[in-house]
């Protein structure tokens, strides 16, 4: 672990999470296109729907901080120093911003779909 | 190849073979051509016909194996080993503290083998390196152009009178080291004691050994569960080290003592097991004057470790000084070659060398050994040089460990300065000891970290 090259960095990934780090990586790139298509379909940032889905995203940080100890077999009252407090941000902000666009764009989906097929 | 390609390939000589081939994918990319791995490094292999031999298929084999595969073309590589599983040795540890199951650490040898790699299921009975070949147990014999030596170290709980590793689990007495098994019977005798408390006795042998964090480790792991269990107080840990220091590091060696002071750990110099007795559960150990008796409720015993009888009879290790009786191998410290046998490497545990005895020390060393045996089928020299690099995130309580590099001249080199530091307890440390050093290992053994 002396450099941490993008080739080197891939290999570890794939021996992490075997089978699952490519679904994985899917998953997250075609979230990012539903979410990116959204935003250009809509031309604007519905702002309810936004304040919703931040505040289901903070369940989300946290859901990937327990995650995180479970996987570690630990917990982050370890913390001893401020690499720690960085790695707890560092979790909880992907897990906040990842379910965060997730929710945004599911619950964006869901309206532009139900209005094409619904009444209003 | 291309006279062309020929001629931009000698003159980036100068640049390891690692970058080279990093240089190479990353034009690839940016010419837009497909990134299939092996086409840009397929463009320098070189080609040979010389019969190369890897004794031992564990780290340092198994990463030699896969480096050789990908840097030749023609070459005949031989792989010997009897036996078939592979075990994640770092993993040990955790099984030992609890938190992993058996299985974590088990896989297999041949799913590591690069295509084009022969695995042959017997070891070494001898090694020849005037005829240039090595008898098999089975007595075949392969004939080989170069040598690789990796074939770790044995461990030898018989030169402790009275301990057989069959007492592992039993009688108190634990055992990392042996093996998952035993690393798992070690955690049901230690977490009874941790159940208890009492008198729990830690030590290190006085030869040259793997991982020399480990015995620390499991002191404070130990420490940390009777703590966590609220039978601290009613426990006495003793930690007896086998020389004057905690750790051959003199700025690691005075962290560790600072935190056994802090810990309320109490450490004897100068100890030495010498023989245990279960039925009585005593430890006699020599002292600078004469033997000690020790009684333990509990005790973490890490037996003597030296070379492999095949190596010993040998000429191949040391021949004077102090790894002669070891029976290491005799190899440049900077560039692994044997210093009588220029055909012959020795990479991983068994390398006479003043540090490394540890798998992030294998994953530094191969690629030197390697380079230089490339260079040579390829008429070229190689500059790689081993600085000593070595590395053992030194647990110091279940969720927190210290990153600890080093190198042959006792400095730190830490991987991330700034970021983590070395010597302080940190839970990053102990994540990256838990999800991400079993990864990087195997991808080291596959050739790409
Ligand atoms: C409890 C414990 C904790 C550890 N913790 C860490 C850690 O935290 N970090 C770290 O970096 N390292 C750690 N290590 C050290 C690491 O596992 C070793 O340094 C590493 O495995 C060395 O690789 P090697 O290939 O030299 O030896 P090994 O991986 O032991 O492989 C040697 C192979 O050679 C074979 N062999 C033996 N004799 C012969 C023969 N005559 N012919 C053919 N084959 C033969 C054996 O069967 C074996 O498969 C730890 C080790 C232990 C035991």
């Amino acid at each position: 672990m002396k450099e941490l090259d993008p080739i080197v960095v891939l290999a570890v990934f794939e021996e992490m999470l075997g089978a699952f780090l490519w679904p994985l990586v899917a998953v997250v790139v075609l979230g990012l296109v539903a979410f990116v298509v959204l935003l250009a379909r809509e031309r604007r940032v519905v702002s309810r729907r936004l304040v919703g889905a931040e505040a289901l995203g903070v369940l989300g940080g946290v859901v990937a901080l327990v995650v995180m100890a479970k996987v570690s077999s630990s917990g982050f009252t370890d913390a001893g120093g401020p690499a720690d407090w960085f790695l707890i941000a560092a979790v909880f902000g992907a897990g906040l911003v990842g379910s965060t666009i997730l929710v945004y764009t599911l619950a964006g989906w869901w309206r532009a779909w139900r209005g094409s097929v619904g009444p209003g | 190849m291309t006279p062309d390609r020929q001629r931009i390939i000698h003159a980036a000589a100068p640049l390891s073979r690692e970058r080279r081939r990093f240089v190479q994918i990353l034009g690839g990319m940016a010419a837009g051509a497909t990134l299939a791995p092996g086409a840009a490094i397929a463009a320098d292999k070189v080609k040979t016909k010389a019969r190369i031999v890897i004794a031992g298929a564990g780290a340092a084999g198994l990463t030699a194996a896969s480096r050789l595969a990908q840097a030749l073309d023609g070459a005949r590589i031989t792989l010997l080993d009897a036996r078939k599983e592979h075990f994640y040795q770092p993993g040990f540890t955790l099984i030992g503290a609890g938190i992993k199951p058996v299985g974590y650490v088990v896989s297999t040898t041949a799913q590591y083998v690069p295509a084009g790699v022969e695995l042959v299921t017997e070891s070494v009975a001898e090694f020849d390196p005037q005829g240039n070949r090595v008898v098999t147990s089975s007595g075949k014999a392969y004939a080989y152009d170069f040598l690789i030596v990796a074939t770790g170290m044995q461990l030898e709980y018989t030169m402790i009178e009275g301990m057989d590793a069959r007492l592992i689990g039993q009688h108190g007495i634990g055992s990392i080291y042996h093996g998952p098994a035993a690393a798992h019977a070690t955690w049901q005798a230690m977490s009874a004691f941790a159940d208890r408390g009492g008198r729990g006795v830690f030590l290190r042998p006085a030869t040259e050994m793997k991982c020399a964090g480990a015995p620390l480790k499991y002191t404070f792991i130990t420490d940390d569960y009777l703590t966590r269990r609220g039978q601290r107080s009613k426990a006495k840990i003793v930690y007896n080290a086998n020389n004057k220091v905690l750790f051959s590091v003199p700025i690691v060696s005075e962290k560790v003592r600072m935190l056994f002071e802090e810990r309320g750990i109490e450490v004897n110099y100068d100890r030495v097991l010498k023989a245990i007795d279960p039925g009585r559960r005593i430890a006699t150990f020599a002292t600078a004057d004469g033997t000690e008796e020790q009684g333990y409720d509990f005790i973490h015993v890490i037996p003597p470790m030296r070379a492999p009888a095949a190596i010993r009879q040998s000429p191949l290790p040391w021949q004077s000084g102090a790894w002669a009786a070891e029976g290491w191998l005799e190899v440049d410290k900077g560039t692994l070659r044997h210093v009588r046998y220029p055909n012959v490497f020795g990479v991983g545990d068994i390398a006479g060398v003043p540090k490394g005895k540890t798998a992030a020390s294998v994953k530094w060393q191969v690629p030197v050994a390697v380079d230089h045996l490339v260079a040579q089928l390829g008429g070229t020299t190689s500059a790689a040089r081993y600085t000593g690099y070595t590395s053992c995130p030194l647990i110091t309580r279940l969720g927190r460990a210290m990153l600890v590099e080093f190198d042959y001249r006792n400095n730190l080199v830490p991987s991330f300065p700034g970021v983590i530091a070395p010597l302080e307890e940190l839970w990053v440390t102990w994540v990256m000891k838990t999800m991400a050093l079993k990864p990087t290992y195997l991808s080291m053994l596959r050739g790409r970290a």
